[in-house]
Protein backbone atom coordinates (compact mmCIF):
# COMPACT_ATOMS: atom_id res chain seq x y z
CA UNK A 1 0.00 0.00 0.00
CA UNK A 2 0.78 3.70 -0.56
CA UNK A 3 -0.32 6.52 1.33
CA UNK A 4 -0.92 10.07 0.40
CA UNK A 5 -1.06 12.98 2.37
CA UNK A 6 -3.15 15.56 0.66
CA UNK A 7 -5.14 18.44 1.76
CA UNK A 8 -8.18 16.51 1.86
CA UNK A 9 -6.31 13.99 4.38
CA UNK A 10 -4.30 11.30 4.47
CA UNK A 11 -5.55 8.08 1.62
CA UNK A 12 -4.40 4.44 1.24
CA UNK A 13 -4.24 3.44 -2.34
CA UNK A 14 -2.41 0.62 -4.68
CA UNK A 15 -0.04 2.59 -6.68
CA UNK A 16 2.85 1.69 -8.37
CA UNK A 17 5.72 4.17 -7.31
CA UNK A 18 9.43 5.39 -7.15
CA UNK A 19 10.71 1.62 -6.53
CA UNK A 20 8.73 0.34 -9.59
CA UNK A 21 8.82 2.84 -12.31
CA UNK A 22 11.91 5.57 -11.24
CA UNK A 23 10.23 8.72 -9.98
CA UNK A 24 6.69 8.66 -10.49
CA UNK A 25 3.28 7.97 -8.80
CA UNK A 26 0.90 5.70 -10.51
CA UNK A 27 -2.48 5.17 -9.35
CA UNK A 28 -6.19 4.60 -10.74
CA UNK A 29 -7.84 7.23 -12.04
CA UNK A 30 -10.29 6.37 -9.59
CA UNK A 31 -7.98 6.23 -6.62
CA UNK A 32 -6.27 9.55 -7.77
CA UNK A 33 -9.45 11.68 -7.49
CA UNK A 34 -10.19 10.52 -4.29
CA UNK A 35 -7.11 11.05 -2.46
CA UNK A 36 -6.77 14.50 -4.09
CA UNK A 37 -9.43 15.32 -5.60
CA UNK A 38 -8.35 15.92 -9.18
CA UNK A 39 -10.24 13.51 -11.60
CA UNK A 40 -9.15 12.44 -15.19
CA UNK A 41 -11.69 14.09 -17.39
CA UNK A 42 -11.35 13.98 -21.37
CA UNK A 43 -9.75 17.78 -20.81
CA UNK A 44 -7.23 16.47 -18.75
CA UNK A 45 -6.93 16.15 -15.07
CA UNK A 46 -9.89 18.70 -13.25
CA UNK A 47 -10.76 19.58 -10.27
CA UNK A 48 -13.74 21.90 -10.00
CA UNK A 49 -13.90 24.00 -12.23
CA UNK A 50 -10.08 23.77 -12.73
CA UNK A 51 -8.99 21.62 -15.72
CA UNK A 52 -5.23 20.99 -16.56
CA UNK A 53 -4.69 20.08 -19.83
CA UNK A 54 -2.08 17.02 -20.77
CA UNK A 55 0.40 17.80 -22.62
CA UNK A 56 0.48 17.05 -26.36
CA UNK A 57 2.72 14.42 -27.28
CA UNK A 58 3.87 13.76 -23.50
CA UNK A 59 0.50 11.76 -22.77
CA UNK A 60 2.46 8.75 -21.98
CA UNK A 61 4.33 10.61 -19.07
CA UNK A 62 0.78 11.43 -17.24
CA UNK A 63 -1.58 8.67 -18.52
CA UNK A 64 -1.62 5.03 -18.66
CA UNK A 65 -4.63 2.58 -19.15
CA UNK A 66 -7.04 4.79 -16.59
CA UNK A 67 -4.06 4.93 -14.45
CA UNK A 68 -2.45 8.63 -14.00
CA UNK A 69 0.51 9.87 -12.69
CA UNK A 70 0.10 12.13 -9.78
CA UNK A 71 3.68 13.05 -9.48
CA UNK A 72 4.25 13.99 -13.24
CA UNK A 73 0.97 15.87 -13.11
CA UNK A 74 1.91 17.81 -9.31
CA UNK A 75 5.25 18.38 -11.34
CA UNK A 76 3.45 20.14 -14.33
CA UNK A 77 1.09 21.94 -12.03
CA UNK A 78 3.98 23.84 -10.19
CA UNK A 79 3.00 22.05 -6.81
CA UNK A 80 5.32 20.52 -4.11
CA UNK A 81 5.62 17.46 -3.43
CA UNK A 82 8.00 14.79 -1.05
CA UNK A 83 8.16 11.28 -0.45
CA UNK A 84 9.57 8.72 1.70
CA UNK A 85 13.29 6.92 0.42
CA UNK A 86 10.36 3.80 -0.16
CA UNK A 87 8.32 5.64 -2.26
CA UNK A 88 5.56 4.63 -0.06
CA UNK A 89 4.45 7.49 1.68
CA UNK A 90 3.48 10.73 -0.71
CA UNK A 91 3.01 14.12 0.70
CA UNK A 92 1.45 16.54 -2.25
CA UNK A 93 1.05 19.77 -1.26
CA UNK A 94 -0.82 23.47 -2.67
CA UNK A 95 1.32 25.54 -4.26
CA UNK A 96 2.86 28.62 -3.63
CA UNK A 97 1.31 30.66 -6.26
CA UNK A 98 -2.39 29.18 -5.12
CA UNK A 99 -1.48 29.93 -1.28
CA UNK A 100 -0.26 33.35 -1.99
CA UNK A 101 -3.67 34.04 -4.05
CA UNK A 102 -5.74 32.40 -1.49
CA UNK A 103 -4.26 35.15 0.78
CA UNK A 104 -4.25 38.15 -0.80
CA UNK A 105 -8.46 37.33 -1.41
CA UNK A 106 -8.13 37.48 2.20
CA UNK A 107 -10.82 34.67 2.53
CA UNK A 108 -9.31 33.09 5.34
CA UNK A 109 -8.43 29.56 4.38
CA UNK A 110 -10.52 26.79 6.23
CA UNK A 111 -8.72 24.29 8.23
CA UNK A 112 -10.06 21.49 10.63
CA UNK A 113 -7.95 20.44 13.67
CA UNK A 114 -8.57 17.95 16.75
CA UNK A 115 -8.71 19.20 20.45
CA UNK A 116 -7.26 17.55 23.33
CA UNK A 117 -10.06 15.06 23.37
CA UNK A 118 -9.73 14.01 19.31
CA UNK A 119 -13.14 16.20 18.64
CA UNK A 120 -12.62 17.79 15.32
CA UNK A 121 -12.78 21.93 15.36
CA UNK A 122 -12.84 23.70 11.73
CA UNK A 123 -12.72 27.30 11.68
CA UNK A 124 -16.08 27.39 9.31
CA UNK A 125 -18.14 26.24 12.39
CA UNK A 126 -17.06 29.74 13.91
CA UNK A 127 -18.54 31.47 11.00
CA UNK A 128 -20.74 34.39 12.07
CA UNK A 129 -18.06 35.40 15.09
CA UNK A 130 -15.01 37.69 14.86
CA UNK A 131 -12.38 35.10 15.80
CA UNK A 132 -8.93 35.54 17.26
CA UNK A 133 -6.82 32.59 15.57
CA UNK A 134 -3.81 32.35 17.92
CA UNK A 135 -0.79 30.13 17.62
CA UNK A 136 1.54 28.51 20.73
CA UNK A 137 3.92 25.82 21.62
CA UNK A 138 5.14 24.15 24.41
CA UNK A 139 8.61 23.72 22.90
CA UNK B 1 -3.07 33.27 28.20
CA UNK B 2 -6.71 33.94 26.37
CA UNK B 3 -9.27 33.06 29.11
CA UNK B 4 -9.63 37.02 30.31
CA UNK B 5 -9.99 38.24 27.17
CA UNK B 6 -12.31 35.42 26.19
CA UNK B 7 -14.32 36.35 29.71
CA UNK B 8 -14.40 40.45 28.63
CA UNK B 9 -15.84 39.46 25.01
CA UNK B 10 -18.06 36.48 25.37
CA UNK B 11 -21.00 38.70 24.98
CA UNK B 12 -19.32 40.18 21.59
CA UNK B 13 -20.08 37.41 19.35
CA UNK B 14 -16.04 36.80 19.82
CA UNK B 15 -13.78 33.74 20.15
CA UNK B 16 -10.09 32.67 20.50
CA UNK B 17 -9.36 30.04 18.59
CA UNK B 18 -5.58 28.96 20.21
CA UNK B 19 -4.05 26.10 17.96
CA UNK B 20 -0.95 24.13 19.64
CA UNK B 21 2.33 23.97 16.88
CA UNK B 22 2.93 20.54 18.66
CA UNK B 23 4.00 17.34 17.43
CA UNK B 24 3.14 15.56 20.63
CA UNK B 25 -0.19 16.43 21.92
CA UNK B 26 0.79 15.27 25.05
CA UNK B 27 3.26 18.05 25.71
CA UNK B 28 0.67 20.57 24.76
CA UNK B 29 -1.73 19.03 27.24
CA UNK B 30 -0.89 20.05 30.81
CA UNK B 31 -0.79 23.86 29.27
CA UNK B 32 -4.46 24.15 28.28
CA UNK B 33 -5.77 21.54 31.20
CA UNK B 34 -4.30 24.46 33.61
CA UNK B 35 -5.44 27.00 31.64
CA UNK B 36 -8.94 25.25 31.26
CA UNK B 37 -9.98 27.21 28.48
CA UNK B 38 -13.29 28.09 27.30
CA UNK B 39 -12.72 28.18 23.98
CA UNK B 40 -11.14 25.72 21.31
CA UNK B 41 -7.47 24.99 21.76
CA UNK B 42 -6.40 22.50 18.82
CA UNK B 43 -3.69 20.77 18.12
CA UNK B 44 -1.82 21.06 15.26
CA UNK B 45 1.18 18.06 14.65
CA UNK B 46 1.62 19.17 11.29
CA UNK B 47 1.66 22.95 11.79
CA UNK B 48 -1.11 22.98 9.14
CA UNK B 49 -1.90 26.26 10.09
CA UNK B 50 1.14 28.12 10.07
CA UNK B 51 1.13 26.24 6.50
CA UNK B 52 -1.87 28.12 5.49
CA UNK B 53 -1.09 31.57 7.08
CA UNK B 54 2.57 31.25 6.38
CA UNK B 55 3.60 31.75 10.27
CA UNK B 56 7.12 31.23 10.87
CA UNK B 57 6.65 31.43 14.74
CA UNK B 58 4.84 31.42 18.03
CA UNK B 59 2.75 33.44 19.47
CA UNK B 60 1.43 34.55 15.84
CA UNK B 61 -2.15 35.33 15.42
CA UNK B 62 -4.74 36.48 12.74
CA UNK B 63 -8.01 38.46 12.80
CA UNK B 64 -11.21 37.10 10.97
CA UNK B 65 -14.50 38.66 10.66
CA UNK B 66 -17.35 37.14 10.91
CA UNK B 67 -17.47 36.74 7.41
CA UNK B 68 -14.51 34.43 7.57
CA UNK B 69 -12.87 37.85 5.71
CA UNK B 70 -8.55 38.37 7.37
CA UNK B 71 -9.05 41.70 8.93
CA UNK B 72 -5.04 41.30 10.47
CA UNK B 73 -2.98 39.05 8.35
CA UNK B 74 -0.59 36.57 10.13
CA UNK B 75 1.65 38.31 12.75
CA UNK B 76 3.53 38.23 16.00
CA UNK B 77 0.12 38.47 18.77
CA UNK B 78 2.45 40.95 21.19
CA UNK B 79 5.67 39.38 21.92
CA UNK B 80 8.63 41.12 22.39
CA UNK B 81 12.11 39.85 22.43
CA UNK B 82 12.97 40.92 25.97
CA UNK B 83 14.98 37.17 26.09
CA UNK B 84 17.25 38.84 23.46
CA UNK B 85 18.95 40.40 26.17
CA UNK B 86 18.91 37.59 28.75
CA UNK B 87 22.50 38.13 31.16
CA UNK B 88 23.96 34.75 30.99
CA UNK B 89 25.77 34.97 34.21
CA UNK B 90 22.85 36.40 36.33
CA UNK B 91 20.01 34.61 34.75
CA UNK B 92 17.84 38.14 34.66
CA UNK B 93 16.94 40.48 31.62
CA UNK B 94 16.87 43.43 32.34
CA UNK B 95 13.79 45.71 33.87
CA UNK B 96 13.42 48.18 31.32
CA UNK B 97 13.22 45.44 28.70
CA UNK B 98 10.43 43.01 30.95
CA UNK B 99 8.72 46.74 31.08
CA UNK B 100 8.61 46.88 27.49
CA UNK B 101 7.47 42.91 26.96
CA UNK B 102 4.75 44.19 29.69
CA UNK B 103 3.86 46.94 27.41
CA UNK B 104 3.74 45.14 24.33
CA UNK B 105 1.23 42.29 25.63
CA UNK B 106 -0.82 44.47 26.56
CA UNK B 107 -0.89 47.07 24.01
CA UNK B 108 -1.62 44.29 21.62
CA UNK B 109 -4.29 42.21 23.88
CA UNK B 110 -6.29 45.86 24.63
CA UNK B 111 -6.01 46.42 20.81
CA UNK B 112 -7.81 42.91 20.44
CA UNK B 113 -10.35 43.93 22.95
CA UNK B 114 -11.40 47.17 21.21
CA UNK B 115 -11.59 44.76 17.82
CA UNK B 116 -13.85 42.67 19.77
CA UNK B 117 -16.08 45.52 20.89
CA UNK B 118 -15.98 47.92 17.69
CA UNK B 119 -15.41 45.45 14.97
CA UNK B 120 -14.46 47.14 11.66
CA UNK B 121 -14.70 50.45 13.38
CA UNK B 122 -11.77 49.80 15.70
CA UNK B 123 -8.47 51.63 14.70
CA UNK B 124 -6.82 48.49 14.86
CA UNK B 125 -8.79 47.12 12.12
CA UNK B 126 -6.83 46.85 8.98
CA UNK B 127 -9.30 47.76 5.60
CA UNK B 128 -8.82 45.19 3.28
CA UNK B 129 -5.89 47.77 1.13
CA UNK B 130 -4.05 47.46 4.35
CA UNK B 131 -4.77 44.00 4.96
CA UNK B 132 -3.59 42.57 1.80
CA UNK B 133 -0.22 45.52 2.25
CA UNK B 134 0.47 43.12 5.31
CA UNK B 135 0.14 39.80 3.93
CA UNK B 136 3.52 38.22 3.22
CA UNK B 137 2.99 35.08 0.33
CA UNK B 138 4.40 32.07 0.88
CA UNK B 139 7.67 31.27 -1.64
CA UNK B 140 8.07 28.26 -3.47
CA UNK B 141 10.52 26.95 -0.98
CA UNK B 142 8.16 27.70 1.66
CA UNK B 143 5.25 25.81 0.26
CA UNK B 144 7.98 22.90 -0.41
CA UNK B 145 9.21 22.77 3.11
CA UNK B 146 5.99 22.57 4.74
CA UNK B 147 5.21 19.16 2.21
CA UNK B 148 8.55 17.95 3.76
CA UNK B 149 7.51 18.40 7.02
CA UNK B 150 4.42 16.85 7.50
CA UNK B 151 5.73 14.09 5.41
CA UNK B 152 8.47 13.70 7.92
CA UNK B 153 5.75 14.28 10.82
CA UNK B 154 3.82 11.24 9.24
CA UNK B 155 7.03 9.39 9.22
CA UNK B 156 7.86 10.06 13.00
CA UNK B 157 4.39 8.92 14.05
CA UNK B 158 5.51 5.52 11.71
CA UNK B 159 8.38 5.11 14.34
CA UNK B 160 10.42 5.90 11.15
CA UNK B 161 12.74 8.65 13.88
CA UNK B 162 15.28 8.83 11.06
CA UNK B 163 14.44 9.39 7.52
CA UNK B 164 11.17 11.71 9.59
CA UNK B 165 14.00 13.45 11.18
CA UNK B 166 16.08 13.91 7.69
CA UNK B 167 13.02 15.09 6.26
CA UNK B 168 12.22 17.84 9.06
CA UNK B 169 15.60 18.97 8.74
CA UNK B 170 15.24 19.07 5.20
CA UNK B 171 11.94 21.42 5.48
CA UNK B 172 14.24 23.67 8.01
CA UNK B 173 16.91 23.62 5.38
CA UNK B 174 14.35 24.42 2.57
CA UNK B 175 12.64 27.26 5.20
CA UNK B 176 15.10 28.92 7.36
CA UNK B 177 13.55 31.81 8.30
CA UNK B 178 10.91 29.33 10.22
CA UNK B 179 11.25 29.27 13.50
CA UNK B 180 8.32 27.17 13.95
CA UNK B 181 10.20 23.94 11.75
CA UNK B 182 13.32 24.43 12.96
CA UNK B 183 12.29 24.33 16.89
CA UNK B 184 9.79 21.58 16.50
CA UNK B 185 12.43 19.16 14.54
CA UNK B 186 14.80 20.35 17.58
CA UNK B 187 12.36 19.51 20.61
CA UNK B 188 11.60 15.63 18.48
CA UNK B 189 14.96 15.42 18.81
CA UNK B 190 15.18 15.84 22.28
CA UNK B 191 13.00 17.35 24.62
CA UNK B 192 14.65 21.01 25.72
CA UNK B 193 16.96 21.23 22.57
CA UNK B 194 14.23 23.75 21.28
CA UNK B 195 15.68 26.42 23.37
CA UNK B 196 19.46 24.84 23.62
CA UNK B 197 22.73 26.11 22.35
CA UNK B 198 21.80 25.77 19.10
CA UNK B 199 19.04 27.59 19.09
CA UNK B 200 21.00 30.39 20.77
CA UNK B 201 23.58 30.48 18.28
CA UNK B 202 20.50 30.73 15.67
CA UNK B 203 19.20 33.83 17.31
CA UNK B 204 22.74 35.60 18.13
CA UNK B 205 23.12 34.72 14.23
CA UNK B 206 20.02 36.93 13.55
CA UNK B 207 22.24 40.20 14.45
CA UNK B 208 19.97 42.96 14.04
CA UNK B 209 17.13 41.07 12.32
CA UNK B 210 13.97 40.59 15.06
CA UNK B 211 13.11 37.67 16.54
CA UNK B 212 9.63 38.94 17.22
CA UNK B 213 8.95 41.46 14.44
CA UNK B 214 7.35 44.93 15.87
CA UNK B 215 3.51 44.30 15.12
CA UNK B 216 2.10 47.58 13.16
CA UNK B 217 -0.30 48.88 15.68
CA UNK B 218 -0.79 52.31 17.05
CA UNK B 219 0.97 52.55 20.84
CA UNK B 220 3.24 49.37 20.14
CA UNK B 221 6.60 50.25 21.94
CA UNK B 222 9.85 50.03 19.63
Amino acid sequence: MTTILSDLGEFSVTAQTAAQTGDGLWLSSDEAATATGWALQPEGLCRGDVCVPIPSGRETEFVANDTVNLAAFWDHMDKPAAHSSDGDIWALGEGANERADSLRSLQAPDFTLPDLDGKPHSLSDYRGKKVLLATWASW
Amino acid sequence: MWQKLQDDLKDQNFIVIAVAMDSRPDAARPWIEAAAPSYPALIDRDHRVAELYNMVNVPQAVWIDEEGRIVRPAENAGAFEAFRSLNFETMTVPEDKMATAANAKTTYVDAVRDWGMSGTDSVHAFDPGQARDHTAPPSAGMAQAHCHFRLGQYLLRQDRAEEGGEQLAEASRLHPTSWNIWRQAAEVNEMGLAAGPEFWARVNALGDDFYYPPVDMAGMPD
